[in-house]
């Protein structure tokens, strides 16, 4: 069963991701640099899938790890001057570290206390940002030059703020991520996290660690979304406390709900639906918010398995 | 100003800081005590009710006093039905699973606030006290309306340990809570319950607010931090205790006031929060509460 669908679900994520790359030619210059934004904020997206999708961990903290990877990448690229590839790996180091605390104290804990411990670290993060308000300077936040988002690989230069290499470097990031969500979904680990979300006692019972497997799932996710937000901070050149708020994690639980929790395809498709559905409505009125709450109430009375997990369920039984 | 009576008075605005706190949280408590559904639009039911004592206060001329009591009688009653219409709509449907209604009051959370933007504005407004009578004490004046507030709390607390020990309804609310299927065996309409103590749980706020305006503005923004607040009052009082709602309350404002006037508001808040993090991970069931069944 296993090798049978192996070669479909490799193609159909080479597929998406060619897709993508050939957009880079299709679309125009503004829907380029919105989904190149996008881009990044799906990685954030699969990250939080991760441990609300296949883990079933309902998590209202997960901006502090996007948060952690945009100031640990931001600041280092700020202050000291590092150059791009130490400060991106700064970054992602930063959000591994925090959800490896973070996880360990908030597993001990289940259900709603999870939601609520969760909200209240990443609260805490996002108050620390606006007490050192000298140095990241709050709501207001820091830009970072574009002397600062330039790589130089030996003889080659890669200017990160120049769209076409931005889209780009968002499609190899989000290729990464995407293929390794695929990896873990299909992995003995992914079918862990999946059999812990149905049924956490039968799984202790089984012999399994069970708060190990949780606690690697926060891990990995906290490195995804860091990656997120340190790719934000170097190809968007902007750092503030806004992506601590608790808004931001809201956003990749509604962009996770609307594709499909526990779907690889999910978080891309939840995340591009609700960039333009709020970029169209905010043409017409600035009642965005009235928009996200409305597709929050009727997602989880109608339609709670999303998009692709109704594909799932429905005709394409395969889907990771 | 000395130290002393520099304490007093950090003191006394923690104790009023606490009246709004208890309200605020006994609502939230005993919606997720009786429902086990966590609230997270309770804020927004707040600034609803600070909203609207702003609107009803400005229907009538004359002395601040009728605008406000018109408020304090209006204000809960208005906050009470769209609660229950969100109930009957959305919480009923989803059959009060635990995540989905997070979900769904999130999803209530951002309509709410949408709609005081668009229709009340991003500015702040107040509302005028009812009476402003100064208590000269030694050291210093103070708000007789504060003290109100602190009494109007404490009278709104007692009425609802009444209702809930003393009355029918109280038996009623306090058996679904015990056990929501014995309950209905015996002919308890436990879906009736479950909306009424949703619309009571939003009128507490509500009032809450409208004790509130006339001392701090009504702004589309309010709800955030008192329902953070709030979520750590619930937590450290042991959810669906209401002696220990109180005591958290009165620990919680008196030290964030004593704290705030020191130190640094925002410091203030972040020690809070992480201390109240590591109680709910190290002592689930709060400090004044008992182990659940």
């Amino acid at each position: 069963m296993r090798t049978d669908t192996t070669g479909r679900v490799v193609a159909l994520h080479l597929a998406v991701i060619a897709v993508l790359v050939a957009l880079l030619w299709i679309l125009p210059d503004y829907h380029r640099g919105v989904m190149a934004r996008v881009l990044v904020l799906s990685v954030f997206a699969m990250g939080y899938n991760l441990t609300f999708g296949y883990a079933g961990l309902l998590s209202l903290g997960h901006a502090m790890f996007f948060a952690a990877g945009l100031y640990g990448a931001g600041l280092a690229a700020y202050y000291p001057g590092w150059s791009v590839l130490p400060s991106f790996a700064f970054g992602i180091a930063c959000g591994g570290v925090l959800a490896l605390v973070v996880g360990f104290l908030a597993l001990r804990t289940t259900g709603v206390a999870f939601m609520i411990v969760t909200m209240m670290f990443s609260q805490v993060f996002y108050l620390t940002t606006l007490y050192y308000t000298t140095w990241t300077r709050g709501e207001e936040g820091l830009v970072l030059g574009t002397d600062l988002r330039t790589v130089s690989l030996g003889a080659a230069t890669l200017e990160l703020w120049e769209p076409t290499t931005r889209y780009l470097v968002a499609v190899g990031l989000f290729s990464v991520v995407f293929l390794a969500t695929m990896a873990i979904a299909r992995a003995p680990f992914g079918r862990i996290l999946i059999a812990i979300r149905e049924n956490e006692e039968r799984m202790r019972m089984l012999g399994y660690d069970v708060h190990r497997a949780k606690l690697k799932a926060m891990v990995l996710s906290g490195l995804f979304c860091a990656a997120a937000g340190a790719a934000y901070a170097l190809l968007f050149g902007y750092v503030g406390s806004s992506f601590a708020s608790i808004q931001y994690s809201i956003l990749p639980l509604l962009w996770v709900l609307l594709g499909g929790a526990a779907t690889t395809l999910g978080p891309l498709f939840g995340t591009v639906f609700m960039f333009y559905v709020v970029d169209v409505t905010s043409g017409y009125t600035s009642a965005w918010l009235l928009v996200v709450g409305v597709a929050l109430i009727l997602l989880v009375l109608f339609f709670p398995k999303g998009v692709f997990g109704t594909i799932r369920e429905r005709w394409l039984k395969w889907l990771p | 100003m000395s130290f002393g009576p520099h304490l007093l008075l950090a003191t006394l605005e923690g104790l009023v800081t606490s009246a709004v706190l208890a309200l605020m949280a006994l609502g939230l408590s005993l919606v997720f005590g009786v429902m086990r559904v966590v609230n997270v639009a309770h804020g927004e039911f707040f600034m609803l009710g600070a909203v609207l004592a702003w609107f009803f206060s400005t229907l009538v001329t004359g002395h601040p006093a009728i605008g406000f009591l018109l408020a304090l009688v209006l204000s809960p009653l208005v906050v009470g039905a769209v609660a229950l219409v969100s109930e009957r709509l959305v919480l009923r449907r989803l059959n009060y699973d635990p995540e989905a209604t997070i979900v769904a009051t999130i999803g209530l959370l951002y309509i709410i606030q949408q709609l005081a933007l668009t229709f009340y504005g991003p500015e702040a407004r107040p509302v005028q006290a009812p009476f402003s009578i100064r208590i000269a004490l030694p050291w210093f004046g103070y708000s007789g309306y504060k003290l109100f507030v602190i009494a109007a709390s404490a009278a709104m607390m007692l009425a609802t340990w009444f209702v809930l020990t003393r009355t029918r309804a109280g038996l009623v609310m306090r058996a679904t809570q015990y056990d929501r299927e014995t309950a209905q065996n015996f002919g308890i309409p436990v879906d009736r319950v479950y909306a009424g103590v949703f619309a009571l749980g939003a009128m507490l706020a509500a009032v809450a607010a409208v004790l509130v305006v006339p001392i701090s503005q009504a702004h589309y923004l309010m709800g955030l931090d008192p329902l953070l607040l709030s979520f750590i009052v619930v937590i450290i009082g042991g959810l669906g205790s209401l002696r220990g709602t109180v005591l958290a309350a009165v620990l919680i404002g008196v030290s964030d006031g004593v704290i705030s006037v020191f130190f640094s508001p925002t410091l203030a808040k972040m020690i809070a929060t992480l201390v109240v993090a590591m109680v709910l991970v190290f002592r689930p069931q709060g400090l004044f509460g008992t182990a659940p069944r």
